[in-house]
């Protein structure tokens, strides 16, 4: 079976259907980019996975044991709770010292471990999430929104991040996003979600679906192909960007 | 020693400080200043209903704060007015209180020990009560105590990890309700919030992990127990309220420290 399968899930929120009959799974080692327009369930339906919210109808069900590392859009991180950077990393499970300070030099954020989570900006902040997900040794590694904070070379560079780490990890990657031009080519599947599933498929079928051009128009066509483009060869001042801002 | 009844005092208020230190971290971290007081007020109307019953007092406010504590724990998420519902409990648990003990109470009976507490009639055996009840409190939240924090920090990062925020609530639940019926005794229904939100407030400062912010969060109430004690005695003041205002000066002079210590880095 795969990792984790959901059939015919269904989620009410408020009184409203947040989600209707959704059926989805991902396989060890796969790459499936979720995108929707703003208030399409994206995040709902991540949550779901996990098990946070309540089902209306259908099930989800999830691998025994199935290890997941989830990056939040955000923190709701109350000032009044003090956590520097290596404890929030020993949450909920406690680590090896050296290998949260690896796991963080790894990620680019090497020597914040004495920082309050609070004084992170965006992109460390993200760097930081991810690091946590990774420490666990995920099956699967589950991204909602991930780059929302970021400005574009931040969001490149994090992607970059994401693709390195998986090829390493050999973890599955589920990522919510709406940066689709960014994402789309990285990923195994395209899963296009507006309540409902609208279309699936590989990048390219999701991006020429009727479906997919309705929701996104045919602009984000042209971006689709310059990312491809930008893919063949390497552009080594670009790293440069990759500090946060 | 424990036939000193100002060594008894000065015990149960230690007893209520190594608890209400890092529980009241909690309350502060998840904003449950509310709940607390709507648990806390609940109390008198335990006390009530032990008169009225002949049960013994700590049975009833346990049961009744239990009680309260669960439902309005069960409230909190299903609407979005959370804060306007607990004042409503807090302020009606309170007011219903006051009513059911004026038709309950036995003639010279003291409402005043009950809302501003009586530590300086502390037994031994409530010394006992308080202490059981303290350490039972430290040892749910410390048994939680890593679940418990994930599930403060983000309810999303605590399911993706197989914990149940739910269940930890309910932990934390369990626990105020312990606690406020072990502190009713020594500062009372009404002050018990304060001991719980001002000494962590106090600690917040002067710490960089949740674990210092406990700790030193039961230092200062541990130093406002024993000092509010002393002042009290000095000063022939009631205990409870002074045991509240001298946390309130330790509150005062940790603001002091980082206004003054934020000058200087700037």
């Amino acid at each position: 079976m795969g990792l984790i399968e959901a059939s015919g899930v269904s989620v009410d929120l408020g009184g409203r259907r947040i989600l209707q009959s959704v059926d989805f799974s991902i396989e060890r080692g796969e790459i499936v980019t979720v995108v929707g327009p703003n208030g399409s369930g994206k995040s709902t339906f991540i949550r779901s996975l996990i098990g946070a919210i309540g089902l209306s109808a259908g099930s989800v069900r999830r691998a025994p044991g199935l290890v997941v590392g989830y990056v939040p859009q955000r923190l709701s991180l109350d000032a009044t709770m003090p956590l520097t950077v290596a404890r929030f990393l020993n949450l909920p499970v406690l680590r090896n010292a050296r290998e949260v300070k690896t796991m963080l030099e790894h990620v680019g954020v090497g020597g914040l471990g004495g920082r309050q989570m609070s004084a992170l900006s965006g992109g460390q902040f993200q760097r930081v999430l991810l690091s946590r997900a990774l420490l666990s040794k995920p099956d699967i590694l589950m991204l909602d929104e991930p780059t929302q904070s970021l400005d574009q070379p931040g969001t490149a560079a994090f992607y970059r991040l994401i693709e390195t780490v998986r090829q390493e990890v050999g973890c599955a990657v589920l990522m919510v996003s709406h940066d689709l031009h960014v994402v789309m080519s990285a990923s195994d599947r395209v899963l296009c979600i507006n309540g409902h599933v609208c279309c699936e498929g590989t990048p390219t079928v999701v991006s020429a679906a009727p479906e997919y051009r309705a929701l996104f128009g045919s602009g984000t066509q042209g971006a689709f192909a310059l990312y491809q483009h930008e893919h063949n060869h390497h552009h080594p001042e670009s790293e440069g960007t990759a500090v946060d801002a | 020693m424990l036939d000193d009844f100002l060594v008894r005092a000065g015990l149960a208020g230690l007893g209520l400080a190594v608890a209400a230190g890092p529980l009241g971290c909690f309350v502060v971290w998840r904003r449950m200043a509310y709940f607390g007081d709507a648990t806390a007020h609940a109390a008198i109307l335990g006390v009530s209903l032990s008169l009225a019953f002949s049960v013994s007092v700590f049975a009833g406010v346990l049961l009744v704060t239990t009680v309260m504590a669960f439902t309005v724990s069960g409230l909190a998420g299903r609407t979005f007015h959370m804060d306007t519902l607990l004042g409503v409990a807090a302020h009606g648990a309170l007011a219903i209180g006051l009513v059911a003990f004026a038709l309950t109470a036995r003639n010279g009976l003291d409402l005043e020990g009950y809302l501003f507490g009586e530590i300086l009639a502390v037994g031994k055996q409530d010394l006992a009560v308080i202490w059981a009840g303290a350490l039972a409190v430290l040892a749910l939240i410390g048994w939680r105590w890593q679940a418990l924090l994930t599930a403060t920090l983000d309810q999303d990062l605590a399911f993706a990890s197989g914990l149940r925020p739910r269940r930890e609530q309910l932990v934390l639940t369990v626990a105020l309700a312990l606690l406020v019926a072990v502190a009713i005794k020594v500062v009372g229904a009404l002050l018990i919030t304060a001991m719980l939100i001002i000494p962590a407030a106090a600690a917040r400062p002067f710490s960089r992990t949740p674990e210092a912010m406990a700790i030193i969060a039961a230092f200062i109430g541990a130093a406002s127990a024993l000092g509010g004690l002393y002042a009290s005695f000095v000063w022939d003041t009631p205990t409870g309220p002074t045991i509240v205002a001298a946390a309130f000066v330790a509150f005062l002079l940790s603001g002091v420290v980082t206004v003054a210590r934020g000058r200087q880095l700037t």
